[in-house]
Protein backbone atom coordinates (compact mmCIF):
# COMPACT_ATOMS: atom_id res chain seq x y z
CA UNK A 1 0.00 0.00 0.00
CA UNK A 2 1.35 3.13 -1.17
CA UNK A 3 2.13 5.61 1.74
CA UNK A 4 -0.81 8.35 2.46
CA UNK A 5 0.69 12.09 2.17
CA UNK A 6 -0.93 14.96 3.56
CA UNK A 7 -2.95 16.34 0.94
CA UNK A 8 -1.60 19.59 -0.51
CA UNK A 9 -3.30 22.90 1.57
CA UNK A 10 -4.77 25.59 -0.94
CA UNK A 11 -3.42 28.71 -0.96
CA UNK A 12 -6.50 31.35 0.15
CA UNK A 13 -5.76 33.62 -2.36
CA UNK A 14 -6.30 37.61 -1.17
CA UNK A 15 -9.22 39.97 -2.88
CA UNK A 16 -7.84 43.17 -2.17
CA UNK A 17 -11.48 45.20 -1.69
CA UNK A 18 -12.41 49.10 -1.03
CA UNK A 19 -12.61 50.55 2.53
CA UNK A 20 -15.75 52.52 2.92
CA UNK A 21 -17.02 53.15 5.92
CA UNK A 22 -15.25 50.64 7.89
CA UNK A 23 -16.43 47.71 5.68
CA UNK A 24 -14.40 46.01 2.71
CA UNK A 25 -16.86 46.39 -0.11
CA UNK A 26 -16.22 45.65 -3.42
CA UNK A 27 -16.70 47.80 -5.97
CA UNK A 28 -20.33 49.08 -7.05
CA UNK A 29 -19.17 48.99 -10.36
CA UNK A 30 -17.90 45.34 -10.16
CA UNK A 31 -14.49 46.20 -12.16
CA UNK A 32 -11.53 44.77 -10.73
CA UNK A 33 -8.01 45.06 -11.94
CA UNK A 34 -5.03 42.98 -11.57
CA UNK A 35 -1.94 44.86 -9.79
CA UNK A 36 1.14 42.28 -9.29
CA UNK A 37 -0.98 39.05 -9.52
CA UNK A 38 -3.48 40.35 -7.60
CA UNK A 39 -7.35 40.82 -7.83
CA UNK A 40 -7.40 44.58 -6.73
CA UNK A 41 -11.19 46.45 -6.74
CA UNK A 42 -10.87 48.73 -9.42
CA UNK A 43 -13.11 51.79 -7.80
CA UNK A 44 -15.78 53.77 -9.73
CA UNK A 45 -17.50 57.22 -9.13
CA UNK A 46 -20.28 56.17 -7.40
CA UNK A 47 -17.72 53.81 -4.94
CA UNK A 48 -16.21 57.88 -4.95
CA UNK A 49 -19.76 59.40 -3.96
CA UNK A 50 -20.62 56.56 -1.03
CA UNK A 51 -17.20 56.82 0.51
CA UNK A 52 -18.29 60.71 0.66
CA UNK A 53 -21.35 60.09 2.21
CA UNK A 54 -19.56 57.28 4.80
CA UNK A 55 -16.80 60.76 6.00
CA UNK A 56 -19.57 63.21 6.16
CA UNK A 57 -21.71 60.82 8.52
CA UNK A 58 -18.82 60.20 11.08
CA UNK A 59 -17.34 63.72 10.15
CA UNK A 60 -18.87 65.86 13.32
CA UNK A 61 -18.73 62.88 16.17
CA UNK A 62 -14.47 62.70 14.73
CA UNK A 63 -14.45 65.90 15.00
CA UNK A 64 -17.00 66.00 18.86
CA UNK A 65 -13.98 63.34 20.01
CA UNK A 66 -11.92 65.18 22.26
CA UNK A 67 -8.18 66.10 21.00
CA UNK A 68 -6.72 63.66 23.50
CA UNK A 69 -9.30 60.77 22.42
CA UNK A 70 -8.25 61.14 18.31
CA UNK A 71 -4.77 60.90 20.01
CA UNK A 72 -5.05 57.72 21.51
CA UNK A 73 -6.61 56.14 18.49
CA UNK A 74 -3.77 57.33 16.36
CA UNK A 75 -1.63 56.02 18.79
CA UNK A 76 -3.41 53.00 18.62
CA UNK A 77 -2.78 53.00 14.19
CA UNK A 78 1.07 53.31 14.81
CA UNK A 79 0.69 49.91 17.53
CA UNK A 80 -1.58 47.80 14.80
CA UNK A 81 0.98 49.23 11.74
CA UNK A 82 3.55 48.02 14.68
CA UNK A 83 2.13 44.32 14.33
CA UNK A 84 1.90 44.50 11.03
CA UNK A 85 5.29 45.28 10.04
CA UNK A 86 6.04 41.86 8.15
CA UNK A 87 3.18 41.93 5.83
CA UNK A 88 4.15 45.37 4.39
CA UNK A 89 7.46 44.50 3.93
CA UNK A 90 6.11 41.14 2.04
CA UNK A 91 4.57 43.63 -0.17
CA UNK A 92 7.56 44.83 -1.04
CA UNK A 93 7.63 48.43 1.28
CA UNK A 94 10.69 48.75 2.73
CA UNK A 95 11.41 48.14 6.42
CA UNK A 96 12.93 51.30 6.94
CA UNK A 97 9.93 53.00 5.21
CA UNK A 98 7.04 50.89 7.53
CA UNK A 99 9.11 51.98 10.41
CA UNK A 100 9.06 55.34 9.60
CA UNK A 101 5.48 55.12 9.28
CA UNK A 102 4.81 53.69 12.10
CA UNK A 103 6.96 56.80 14.01
CA UNK A 104 4.32 59.47 11.80
CA UNK A 105 1.41 58.04 13.35
CA UNK A 106 3.22 58.43 16.90
CA UNK A 107 4.38 61.96 15.83
CA UNK A 108 0.96 63.37 14.50
CA UNK A 109 -0.82 61.17 17.72
CA UNK A 110 1.22 63.68 20.39
CA UNK A 111 0.07 66.59 18.20
CA UNK A 112 -3.54 65.65 18.89
CA UNK A 113 -3.87 68.07 22.25
CA UNK A 114 -1.01 70.47 20.97
CA UNK A 115 -1.95 71.71 17.84
CA UNK A 116 -4.96 73.91 19.13
CA UNK A 117 -1.91 75.56 21.64
CA UNK A 118 0.69 76.36 18.82
CA UNK A 119 -1.87 77.34 15.94
CA UNK A 120 -5.14 79.14 18.13
CA UNK A 121 -4.21 81.31 21.11
CA UNK A 122 -5.63 84.28 22.73
CA UNK A 123 -5.52 87.88 20.02
CA UNK A 124 -4.43 91.20 22.06
CA UNK A 125 -7.31 93.21 20.64
CA UNK A 126 -7.68 97.40 21.42
CA UNK A 127 -11.25 96.84 23.52
CA UNK A 128 -12.64 95.51 25.91
CA UNK A 129 -12.94 91.64 24.67
CA UNK A 130 -11.05 88.53 25.28
CA UNK A 131 -10.15 87.60 22.01
CA UNK A 132 -9.93 83.91 21.44
CA UNK A 133 -8.79 82.24 17.73
CA UNK A 134 -8.97 78.52 17.95
CA UNK A 135 -8.67 75.65 14.76
CA UNK A 136 -11.27 73.31 13.23
CA UNK A 137 -11.35 70.98 10.68
CA UNK A 138 -12.05 71.66 8.02
CA UNK A 139 -14.88 68.63 6.91
CA UNK A 140 -14.44 66.28 4.69
CA UNK A 141 -11.00 66.14 2.87
CA UNK A 142 -10.48 63.63 -1.04
CA UNK A 143 -7.06 63.14 -1.20
CA UNK A 144 -4.82 61.82 -3.79
CA UNK A 145 -2.71 60.14 -2.07
CA UNK A 146 1.28 59.68 -3.19
CA UNK A 147 2.47 56.50 -4.60
CA UNK A 148 4.84 55.70 -1.45
CA UNK A 149 3.74 53.49 1.95
CA UNK A 150 5.08 56.85 3.79
CA UNK A 151 3.53 59.18 1.47
CA UNK A 152 0.31 57.60 1.87
CA UNK A 153 0.19 57.68 5.74
CA UNK A 154 2.38 61.44 5.43
CA UNK A 155 -1.02 62.35 3.94
CA UNK A 156 -3.98 60.61 6.01
CA UNK A 157 -2.57 61.03 9.39
CA UNK A 158 -2.28 65.00 9.17
CA UNK A 159 -5.84 65.77 7.99
CA UNK A 160 -7.25 63.18 10.57
CA UNK A 161 -5.73 63.82 13.46
CA UNK A 162 -7.52 67.51 14.38
CA UNK A 163 -10.83 65.63 13.05
CA UNK A 164 -11.08 66.23 9.31
CA UNK A 165 -12.54 62.64 7.89
CA UNK A 166 -10.70 61.72 4.61
CA UNK A 167 -11.53 60.12 0.88
CA UNK A 168 -8.32 58.54 -0.13
CA UNK A 169 -7.27 57.70 -3.92
CA UNK A 170 -4.54 55.31 -3.66
CA UNK A 171 -2.34 53.86 -6.45
CA UNK A 172 -0.48 51.14 -4.53
CA UNK A 173 -3.55 48.73 -3.78
CA UNK A 174 -2.18 46.26 -1.68
CA UNK A 175 -0.24 48.42 0.45
CA UNK A 176 -3.39 50.98 0.83
CA UNK A 177 -5.78 48.72 1.77
CA UNK A 178 -3.73 47.01 4.10
CA UNK A 179 -3.60 50.01 5.62
CA UNK A 180 -7.39 50.05 5.71
CA UNK A 181 -7.40 46.90 7.21
CA UNK A 182 -4.91 48.53 10.50
CA UNK A 183 -7.17 51.13 10.71
CA UNK A 184 -9.99 48.70 10.99
CA UNK A 185 -8.82 46.99 13.51
CA UNK A 186 -7.74 50.13 15.40
CA UNK A 187 -10.53 51.89 17.47
CA UNK A 188 -10.94 54.57 13.69
CA UNK A 189 -14.52 54.83 13.51
CA UNK A 190 -15.78 53.79 10.74
CA UNK A 191 -15.35 56.04 7.75
CA UNK A 192 -13.20 58.61 9.35
CA UNK A 193 -10.20 57.29 6.54
CA UNK A 194 -12.28 55.51 3.44
CA UNK A 195 -9.60 54.26 1.09
CA UNK A 196 -10.32 54.12 -2.88
CA UNK A 197 -8.04 51.58 -4.90
CA UNK A 198 -8.21 52.85 -8.99
CA UNK A 199 -7.14 55.45 -11.25
CA UNK A 200 -6.79 59.15 -9.98
CA UNK A 201 -8.49 60.59 -13.50
CA UNK A 202 -10.97 58.96 -13.42
CA UNK A 203 -12.05 59.55 -9.59
CA UNK A 204 -10.28 62.62 -8.81
CA UNK A 205 -12.60 64.76 -10.88
CA UNK A 206 -15.79 63.47 -9.23
CA UNK A 207 -14.13 64.06 -5.84
CA UNK A 208 -13.05 67.34 -7.23
CA UNK A 209 -16.43 68.58 -8.41
CA UNK A 210 -18.08 67.16 -5.36
CA UNK A 211 -20.23 70.03 -3.24
CA UNK A 212 -20.31 68.17 0.13
CA UNK A 213 -16.12 67.77 0.07
CA UNK A 214 -14.12 70.79 1.90
CA UNK A 215 -10.94 70.10 0.85
CA UNK A 216 -8.60 68.42 -2.10
CA UNK A 217 -5.44 67.21 -1.37
CA UNK A 218 -3.42 66.86 -4.59
CA UNK A 219 0.09 66.19 -3.00
CA UNK A 220 0.02 62.37 -5.32
CA UNK A 221 -1.10 63.94 -8.69
CA UNK A 222 2.11 63.36 -10.98
CA UNK A 223 -0.22 65.08 -13.85
CA UNK A 224 0.08 68.70 -14.09
CA UNK A 225 -2.79 69.58 -16.52
CA UNK A 226 -4.42 67.15 -14.35
CA UNK A 227 -3.77 68.88 -11.28
CA UNK A 228 -4.63 72.35 -13.17
CA UNK A 229 -8.32 70.43 -14.09
CA UNK A 230 -9.19 69.07 -10.89
CA UNK A 231 -7.63 72.70 -9.11
CA UNK A 232 -10.88 74.57 -11.28
CA UNK A 233 -13.34 71.84 -10.49
CA UNK A 234 -12.57 72.34 -6.86
CA UNK A 235 -13.08 76.57 -7.21
CA UNK A 236 -17.06 75.90 -7.92
CA UNK A 237 -17.58 74.78 -4.21
CA UNK A 238 -14.79 77.03 -2.45
CA UNK A 239 -12.62 74.60 -1.85
CA UNK A 240 -9.08 74.49 -0.24
CA UNK A 241 -6.64 73.06 -2.41
CA UNK A 242 -3.45 71.78 -1.83
CA UNK A 243 -1.36 71.94 -4.54
CA UNK A 244 1.16 68.84 -5.38
CA UNK A 245 4.72 70.21 -5.72
CA UNK A 246 6.95 70.52 -8.91
CA UNK A 247 9.83 68.26 -7.46
CA UNK A 248 8.45 64.96 -5.49
CA UNK A 249 8.36 65.13 -2.00
CA UNK A 250 11.07 64.24 0.35
CA UNK A 251 8.59 62.36 3.14
CA UNK A 252 11.38 61.55 5.55
CA UNK A 253 12.56 64.87 6.92
CA UNK A 254 10.45 66.79 9.54
CA UNK A 255 7.22 67.28 7.99
CA UNK A 256 6.41 70.01 10.51
CA UNK A 257 3.15 71.54 11.32
CA UNK A 258 2.01 72.67 7.21
CA UNK A 259 0.54 69.64 6.46
CA UNK A 260 -2.08 69.84 9.52
CA UNK A 261 -2.65 73.73 9.69
CA UNK A 262 -3.67 73.46 5.62
CA UNK A 263 -6.49 71.72 6.89
CA UNK A 264 -7.62 74.03 9.26
CA UNK A 265 -10.05 76.65 9.71
CA UNK A 266 -9.41 79.45 12.39
CA UNK A 267 -12.67 80.31 14.13
CA UNK A 268 -12.16 83.69 15.97
CA UNK A 269 -14.11 84.67 19.38
CA UNK A 270 -14.74 87.95 20.32
CA UNK A 271 -16.36 88.12 24.19
CA UNK A 272 -16.98 91.05 26.19
CA UNK A 273 -14.94 91.63 29.18
CA UNK A 274 -14.74 93.92 32.34
CA UNK A 275 -18.45 94.48 33.10
CA UNK B 1 -71.13 45.64 -10.52
CA UNK B 2 -71.74 49.08 -9.40
CA UNK B 3 -70.96 51.05 -6.56
CA UNK B 4 -74.66 50.48 -5.25
CA UNK B 5 -74.53 47.03 -5.63
CA UNK B 6 -71.65 46.61 -3.49
CA UNK B 7 -72.02 45.18 -0.06
CA UNK B 8 -71.99 47.75 2.76
CA UNK B 9 -74.32 46.76 5.10
CA UNK B 10 -72.56 43.77 5.84
CA UNK B 11 -69.13 44.82 6.21
CA UNK B 12 -67.92 42.01 7.93
CA UNK B 13 -68.51 38.95 5.10
CA UNK B 14 -67.24 41.74 2.58
CA UNK B 15 -64.29 42.37 4.43
CA UNK B 16 -63.71 39.35 5.36
CA UNK B 17 -64.75 37.71 1.31
CA UNK B 18 -61.60 39.89 0.06
CA UNK B 19 -58.96 36.93 -0.96
CA UNK B 20 -55.88 36.81 1.08
CA UNK B 21 -53.21 38.38 0.33
CA UNK B 22 -50.02 36.15 -0.68
CA UNK B 23 -47.54 37.54 2.17
CA UNK B 24 -44.01 35.40 0.15
CA UNK B 25 -45.47 36.88 -3.29
CA UNK B 26 -46.37 40.12 -2.45
CA UNK B 27 -43.13 40.65 -0.75
CA UNK B 28 -40.81 39.10 -3.66
CA UNK B 29 -42.52 41.26 -6.30
CA UNK B 30 -42.35 44.40 -4.30
CA UNK B 31 -38.13 43.67 -4.19
CA UNK B 32 -38.05 42.50 -7.54
CA UNK B 33 -39.85 45.54 -9.03
CA UNK B 34 -37.29 47.76 -6.62
CA UNK B 35 -34.13 46.32 -8.88
CA UNK B 36 -35.73 48.24 -12.05
CA UNK B 37 -32.98 50.46 -13.09
CA UNK B 38 -34.01 54.58 -13.60
CA UNK B 39 -31.37 56.21 -15.56
CA UNK B 40 -30.58 59.77 -17.74
CA UNK B 41 -33.82 61.25 -18.60
CA UNK B 42 -36.24 59.04 -17.31
CA UNK B 43 -34.44 59.79 -13.94
CA UNK B 44 -34.87 63.45 -14.59
CA UNK B 45 -38.38 62.91 -15.43
CA UNK B 46 -39.29 59.95 -12.00
CA UNK B 47 -37.53 63.41 -9.81
CA UNK B 48 -39.68 65.95 -11.12
CA UNK B 49 -42.73 63.49 -11.23
CA UNK B 50 -41.67 62.79 -7.28
CA UNK B 51 -40.66 66.69 -6.47
CA UNK B 52 -44.84 67.28 -7.63
CA UNK B 53 -46.23 64.50 -5.60
CA UNK B 54 -44.85 65.61 -2.43
CA UNK B 55 -46.82 66.42 0.67
CA UNK B 56 -43.98 68.15 2.45
CA UNK B 57 -44.28 67.36 6.14
CA UNK B 58 -43.92 68.54 9.48
CA UNK B 59 -45.81 67.22 12.34
CA UNK B 60 -43.54 67.84 15.39
CA UNK B 61 -44.51 69.17 18.98
CA UNK B 62 -42.07 71.25 18.31
CA UNK B 63 -43.49 73.50 15.15
CA UNK B 64 -43.28 77.06 15.21
CA UNK B 65 -45.01 79.41 12.93
CA UNK B 66 -41.62 80.12 11.18
CA UNK B 67 -40.77 76.60 10.61
CA UNK B 68 -44.22 76.26 9.04
CA UNK B 69 -43.84 79.56 7.21
CA UNK B 70 -40.23 78.63 6.12
CA UNK B 71 -41.55 75.35 4.92
CA UNK B 72 -44.62 76.96 3.67
CA UNK B 73 -42.20 78.71 1.33
CA UNK B 74 -39.90 76.53 0.35
CA UNK B 75 -43.13 74.21 -0.83
CA UNK B 76 -43.32 76.66 -3.40
CA UNK B 77 -39.66 76.55 -4.65
CA UNK B 78 -38.18 73.64 -3.60
CA UNK B 79 -34.78 74.98 -5.34
CA UNK B 80 -34.54 79.00 -5.30
CA UNK B 81 -31.49 78.47 -7.24
CA UNK B 82 -33.59 76.71 -10.08
CA UNK B 83 -36.80 78.24 -11.38
CA UNK B 84 -37.60 74.93 -13.31
CA UNK B 85 -38.05 73.17 -10.29
CA UNK B 86 -41.46 72.41 -9.75
CA UNK B 87 -43.64 73.53 -6.70
CA UNK B 88 -44.55 70.28 -4.20
CA UNK B 89 -48.06 69.21 -3.95
CA UNK B 90 -49.01 70.10 -0.52
CA UNK B 91 -47.72 70.95 2.83
CA UNK B 92 -49.32 68.89 5.70
CA UNK B 93 -49.21 70.30 9.33
CA UNK B 94 -50.91 69.92 12.23
CA UNK B 95 -54.27 71.82 12.48
CA UNK B 96 -53.31 74.69 14.78
CA UNK B 97 -50.33 75.64 12.07
CA UNK B 98 -52.84 75.31 9.28
CA UNK B 99 -53.74 79.21 9.75
CA UNK B 100 -50.47 80.12 9.81
CA UNK B 101 -49.22 78.16 6.08
CA UNK B 102 -52.47 79.43 4.57
CA UNK B 103 -51.76 82.84 4.00
CA UNK B 104 -48.00 81.43 2.14
CA UNK B 105 -49.81 78.93 -0.16
CA UNK B 106 -52.52 81.01 -1.05
CA UNK B 107 -53.33 80.69 -4.90
CA UNK B 108 -50.15 79.02 -5.52
CA UNK B 109 -51.93 75.60 -6.51
CA UNK B 110 -49.88 73.81 -3.65
CA UNK B 111 -52.60 72.30 -1.71
CA UNK B 112 -52.53 72.83 2.44
CA UNK B 113 -53.40 69.44 4.69
CA UNK B 114 -53.97 69.32 7.83
CA UNK B 115 -53.87 66.01 10.21
CA UNK B 116 -57.27 65.82 12.50
CA UNK B 117 -58.85 63.53 14.36
CA UNK B 118 -56.78 63.60 17.28
CA UNK B 119 -53.54 62.57 15.34
CA UNK B 120 -51.55 59.94 15.76
CA UNK B 121 -53.71 57.94 18.07
CA UNK B 122 -56.96 58.76 16.78
CA UNK B 123 -57.92 57.75 20.14
CA UNK B 124 -60.56 60.61 20.88
CA UNK B 125 -64.47 60.81 21.18
CA UNK B 126 -65.85 61.14 18.19
CA UNK B 127 -67.12 64.33 18.33
CA UNK B 128 -63.38 65.85 19.09
CA UNK B 129 -62.72 64.02 15.65
CA UNK B 130 -65.45 66.06 13.81
CA UNK B 131 -64.70 69.18 15.70
CA UNK B 132 -60.71 69.06 15.11
CA UNK B 133 -61.80 68.07 10.92
CA UNK B 134 -63.90 70.89 10.90
CA UNK B 135 -61.66 73.53 12.92
CA UNK B 136 -58.89 72.83 10.38
CA UNK B 137 -60.98 73.14 7.27
CA UNK B 138 -62.39 76.26 8.16
CA UNK B 139 -58.26 77.53 8.72
CA UNK B 140 -57.84 76.74 5.50
CA UNK B 141 -57.17 73.07 4.89
CA UNK B 142 -58.43 71.83 1.97
CA UNK B 143 -57.36 67.90 2.19
CA UNK B 144 -57.39 65.98 5.46
CA UNK B 145 -55.75 63.34 6.90
CA UNK B 146 -57.52 61.54 9.68
CA UNK B 147 -56.39 58.54 10.85
CA UNK B 148 -58.93 55.30 11.61
CA UNK B 149 -59.70 54.02 15.30
CA UNK B 150 -57.15 51.24 15.06
CA UNK B 151 -58.70 49.75 18.57
CA UNK B 152 -62.03 49.21 16.61
CA UNK B 153 -60.77 47.57 13.44
CA UNK B 154 -58.60 45.04 15.12
CA UNK B 155 -61.42 44.16 17.54
CA UNK B 156 -63.73 43.87 14.77
CA UNK B 157 -65.65 46.93 14.97
CA UNK B 158 -65.65 47.60 11.20
CA UNK B 159 -68.99 49.28 11.33
CA UNK B 160 -67.62 52.06 13.74
CA UNK B 161 -64.95 52.50 11.79
CA UNK B 162 -67.38 52.97 8.74
CA UNK B 163 -69.01 55.15 10.08
CA UNK B 164 -66.43 57.45 11.49
CA UNK B 165 -64.88 58.02 8.48
CA UNK B 166 -68.45 58.73 6.57
CA UNK B 167 -68.97 61.37 9.45
CA UNK B 168 -65.51 62.90 8.92
CA UNK B 169 -65.77 62.61 5.41
CA UNK B 170 -68.89 64.86 5.81
CA UNK B 171 -67.28 67.33 8.46
CA UNK B 172 -64.29 67.78 5.86
CA UNK B 173 -66.94 68.74 3.55
CA UNK B 174 -65.01 69.28 0.24
CA UNK B 175 -61.60 68.88 1.58
CA UNK B 176 -60.01 66.02 0.52
CA UNK B 177 -60.17 63.09 2.61
CA UNK B 178 -56.97 61.14 3.48
CA UNK B 179 -57.72 58.19 5.66
CA UNK B 180 -54.57 56.65 7.42
CA UNK B 181 -54.23 53.24 8.11
CA UNK B 182 -51.62 53.01 10.23
CA UNK B 183 -50.50 49.93 8.36
CA UNK B 184 -47.48 49.07 11.26
CA UNK B 185 -49.94 48.32 13.68
CA UNK B 186 -52.37 46.46 11.84
CA UNK B 187 -50.24 43.44 11.61
CA UNK B 188 -50.89 41.56 8.41
CA UNK B 189 -51.18 41.92 4.43
CA UNK B 190 -54.84 40.77 5.13
CA UNK B 191 -55.65 43.37 7.51
CA UNK B 192 -54.30 45.98 4.94
CA UNK B 193 -56.33 45.13 2.52
CA UNK B 194 -59.71 45.37 4.93
CA UNK B 195 -58.85 48.24 5.95
CA UNK B 196 -57.96 49.86 2.33
CA UNK B 197 -61.55 48.56 0.94
CA UNK B 198 -63.65 50.05 4.38
CA UNK B 199 -61.47 53.21 3.73
CA UNK B 200 -62.62 53.52 0.14
CA UNK B 201 -66.17 51.73 0.53
CA UNK B 202 -66.44 54.70 3.39
CA UNK B 203 -65.88 57.68 0.60
CA UNK B 204 -62.29 57.83 1.55
CA UNK B 205 -60.34 60.04 -1.57
CA UNK B 206 -56.68 59.19 -0.62
CA UNK B 207 -55.56 56.42 1.49
CA UNK B 208 -52.32 56.21 3.15
CA UNK B 209 -50.39 54.01 5.23
CA UNK B 210 -49.56 55.70 8.03
CA UNK B 211 -49.02 58.46 10.88
CA UNK B 212 -45.21 58.38 10.69
CA UNK B 213 -45.22 57.91 14.27
CA UNK B 214 -44.73 54.17 14.83
CA UNK B 215 -42.06 52.15 14.43
CA UNK B 216 -42.82 50.42 10.96
CA UNK B 217 -44.16 53.02 8.49
CA UNK B 218 -44.41 52.50 4.46
CA UNK B 219 -43.10 49.53 2.94
CA UNK B 220 -42.99 48.64 -0.75
CA UNK B 221 -45.29 45.18 -0.17
CA UNK B 222 -47.70 47.32 1.79
CA UNK B 223 -48.20 49.96 -0.87
CA UNK B 224 -48.37 47.40 -3.55
CA UNK B 225 -51.22 45.56 -1.91
CA UNK B 226 -52.88 49.05 -1.31
CA UNK B 227 -52.45 50.01 -5.21
CA UNK B 228 -53.99 46.59 -5.73
CA UNK B 229 -57.08 47.66 -3.74
CA UNK B 230 -57.32 51.31 -5.29
CA UNK B 231 -57.13 49.23 -8.92
CA UNK B 232 -59.43 46.67 -8.28
CA UNK B 233 -61.86 49.25 -6.45
CA UNK B 234 -61.78 51.33 -10.02
CA UNK B 235 -62.51 48.24 -11.76
CA UNK B 236 -65.13 47.19 -9.51
CA UNK B 237 -67.37 50.94 -8.85
CA UNK B 238 -65.74 53.23 -11.26
CA UNK B 239 -64.17 55.80 -8.79
CA UNK B 240 -60.63 56.40 -8.09
CA UNK B 241 -58.90 56.40 -4.97
CA UNK B 242 -55.02 57.63 -4.33
CA UNK B 243 -52.64 55.88 -2.40
CA UNK B 244 -50.34 58.12 -0.27
CA UNK B 245 -47.30 56.14 1.32
CA UNK B 246 -45.79 58.24 4.41
CA UNK B 247 -42.85 58.32 6.73
CA UNK B 248 -39.74 55.99 6.28
CA UNK B 249 -39.16 57.37 2.81
CA UNK B 250 -35.96 59.50 2.19
CA UNK B 251 -33.97 59.40 -0.26
CA UNK B 252 -34.62 59.36 -4.54
CA UNK B 253 -34.05 55.56 -4.96
CA UNK B 254 -36.65 54.98 -2.53
CA UNK B 255 -39.21 57.53 -4.30
CA UNK B 256 -38.30 56.21 -7.49
CA UNK B 257 -39.05 52.32 -6.51
CA UNK B 258 -42.90 53.57 -5.46
CA UNK B 259 -43.01 55.29 -9.07
CA UNK B 260 -42.14 51.58 -10.62
CA UNK B 261 -44.38 50.45 -8.22
CA UNK B 262 -47.35 52.29 -9.40
CA UNK B 263 -46.93 51.91 -12.70
CA UNK B 264 -46.68 48.22 -12.73
CA UNK B 265 -49.74 47.98 -9.80
CA UNK B 266 -52.25 50.54 -10.30
CA UNK B 267 -51.25 51.37 -13.59
CA UNK B 268 -49.77 55.18 -15.19
CA UNK B 269 -53.43 56.75 -14.12
CA UNK B 270 -52.08 57.34 -11.19
CA UNK B 271 -48.40 58.85 -11.82
CA UNK B 272 -50.11 62.06 -11.09
CA UNK B 273 -50.13 64.07 -7.69
CA UNK B 274 -53.69 63.74 -8.00
CA UNK B 275 -53.80 60.17 -7.04
CA UNK B 276 -49.93 59.39 -5.48
CA UNK B 277 -48.09 61.38 -2.58
CA UNK B 278 -45.69 61.04 -0.69
CA UNK B 279 -45.89 61.74 2.85
CA UNK B 280 -42.17 62.78 3.61
CA UNK B 281 -39.89 65.96 4.79
CA UNK B 282 -36.35 64.73 4.15
CA UNK B 283 -37.19 62.96 1.08
CA UNK B 284 -37.22 66.75 -0.74
CA UNK B 285 -33.56 67.44 0.11
CA UNK B 286 -32.11 64.17 -0.96
CA UNK B 287 -34.52 64.83 -4.64
CA UNK B 288 -33.11 68.18 -4.81
CA UNK B 289 -29.69 66.98 -4.35
CA UNK B 290 -30.30 64.43 -7.17
CA UNK B 291 -31.98 67.27 -9.43
CA UNK B 292 -29.01 69.51 -8.93
CA UNK B 293 -26.54 66.02 -9.79
CA UNK B 294 -27.82 65.46 -13.02
CA UNK B 295 -28.58 69.46 -14.21
CA UNK B 296 -24.92 70.70 -12.94
CA UNK B 297 -23.13 66.83 -13.86
CA UNK B 298 -21.77 67.34 -10.37
CA UNK B 299 -22.70 65.76 -6.73
CA UNK B 300 -24.25 68.22 -4.50
CA UNK B 301 -24.42 68.01 -1.16
CA UNK B 302 -26.63 68.57 2.16
CA UNK B 303 -25.09 72.31 2.89
CA UNK B 304 -26.38 74.03 -0.05
CA UNK B 305 -30.38 72.97 0.83
CA UNK B 306 -32.36 74.26 3.53
CA UNK B 307 -32.46 72.20 6.87
CA UNK B 308 -36.14 71.51 7.89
Amino acid sequence: MPETSAPARLSVRKTYKLFVGGAFPRSESGRTQLVDGDNVALASRKDARDAVGAARKVQPAWAGATAYNRGQVLYRVAEMLQGRRAEFVALGVPAAEVDAAVDRWVWYAGWADKIAQVHGGANPVAGPFFNLSAPEPTGVVAVIAPASFLGLVSVIAPAVVTGNTVVVVATTPQAAITLGEVLATSDVPGGVVNVLTGRPAEIAPWLASHDDVNALDLTGVDDPELAADLERAAAGSLKRVIRPTTTPLDFTGDPGLRPMTALLETKTVWHPKGF
Amino acid sequence: MTATSLPTGDLRSALHGLPGVDKVGVEARASMLATRSIKTTAKAQAIDLAIRMVDLTTLEGADTPGKVRALSAKALRPDPADPSCPPVAAVCVYPSMVGVAAPVLAGSGVHLASVATAFPSGQAPLDVKLADTRDAVAAGADEIDMVISRGAFLSGRYDQVFEEITAVKEAAGAAHLKVILETGELGTYDNVRRASWLAMLAGADFIKTSTGKVPVAATLPVTLVMLEAVRDFRARTGRQVGVKPAGGIRTTKDAIKYLVLINETAGPDWLDPAWFRFGASSLLNDLLMQRTKLTTGHYSGPDYFTLD
